[in-house]
């Protein structure tokens, strides 16, 4: 998960060729309901990025809970694996996922090491 | 000192890897093959399932395996004995097949044989039942195993392998009269989590459950052949 991350890093960087920005922090999206351990990311990351164009980059990770609706009364609720992640109100099994699917870079924040102004159009291929 | 950007990306975390699982499903839908992700726990089964399952459909379909390993070639050996070609990924200390490593096997597999006179290619993943499941390789059906031996409560405790499967396989349940373990529990579980998938009970050994599965198994393959592909490599 951390490689996959970090090549998705390199393809932002990409976007801002030939200048390598220095990233201060990376926000992250990570649902329960994935097979990511943040507190393990966090770790991989700090090491992983160590001599690298990233290296002093600080991982944030923001953890979205499972939240499911059930199909037949509607009500949203907070699966559980002890309730067999059933709804709780008729018990019927874990039909939609709302939330909790999340693995979302949400935000890069960066800069760059030089005296000239920074670019007005700082990230042309994604909504800023 | 530097002055502060930020950059709102709302990017998936595995986007590198799903743009090379996207160009190897390019890939199976310009040859008109099925691609099969067979994933389970080490020792649910697997490669018993294949044996079985290539022996009986090798007069029927035109098929290859992509062997997923961590170390050895113990499962290609069993695969290539049934006499369909195999190449085997060894992963190294990589728990799972991601779509990069599934792309390198195709090319190896291109250098073989052409691919688009398959009509059925299985990918064998690392024994893991937590990673593979977020992994996409490009396939077009997700299938899991989960043998009778380890226990009913695993799709409780990795759910997001039986969320993700399109098939589940019950396997060994020839051992059932030895266990103390209930079988429908087992598929309580895991249509708890997944309420919509196909869910089959096998034993590679006696072969009782197969013929269900491999009817399963002619439709998905009917169902990818007879839809145009969008998008061509």
């Amino acid at each position: 998960m951390t490689r996959c991350l970090l090549l998705s890093m390199h393809e932002w960087k990409q976007q801002h060729a030939p200048r390598v920005p220095k990233v201060d922090r990376v926000h992250l999206e990570v649902g329960s309901f994935t097979c990511v351990e943040p507190d393990q990311l966090v770790v991989t990351w700090s090491d992983a990025v160590k001599g690298t164009w990233l290296d002093g980059s600080e991982l944030v990770i923001e953890s979205v809970p499972l939240v499911g609706r059930c199909i037949r009364c509607q009500a949203t609720y907070s699966p559980d694996a002890a309730d067999g992640f059933r709804s709780p109100c008729c018990q019927h099994p874990m039909e939609e996922i709302v939330s909790g699917r999340e693995l979302r870079i949400r935000s890069v924040a960066y800069g760059f090491e030089t005296a000239s102004p920074p670019p007005t159009a700082s990230c042309p291929t994604v909504a800023c | 000192m530097h002055m502060p950007l930020e950059d709102s990306l709302g990017l998936n975390l595995l986007a590198a890897n799903q743009h090379r699982a996207d160009h190897n499903r390019a890939h199976f839908d310009a040859w008109n093959v099925l691609c099969l992700n067979v994933m389970s726990s080490p020792g649910a089964g697997k490669t018993s399932l294949l044996e079985r399952s290539l022996a009986a459909l090798s007069s029927r379909w035109a098929m290859a395996v992509l062997e997923g390993d961590m170390t050895t070639l113990l499962d290609a050996e069993r695969l290539e004995a049934v006499g369909i070609p195999v190449v085997p990924i060894t992963t190294g200390r990589a728990c799972h097949l991601d779509a990069a490593m599934v792309g390198g096997g195709l090319k190896l597999l291109q250098q073989r044989l052409d691919p688009a006179e398959l009509d059925l290619l299985w990918v064998e993943n690392v024994g893991n039942l937590v990673c593979p499941a977020e992994f996409a390789i490009g396939e077009h059906r997700k299938v899991a195993l989960l043998s009778v031996t380890e226990g009913d409560d695993k799709p409780l405790k990795y759910p997001v392998m039986f969320r993700e499967a399109d098939c589940v396989l019950i396997t060994k349940v020839d051992l059932l009269p030895h266990l103390p373990v209930d079988v429908e529990r087992i598929e309580t579980h895991i249509r708890q989590v997944n309420p919509h998938t196909a869910v089959f009970r096998l034993s590679a050994t006696s072969g009782v459950g197969f013929d269900a599965w491999h009817d399963w198994l002619a439709a998905q393959l009917t169902s990818v052949q007879t839809t145009p592909a969008l998008i061509h490599a």
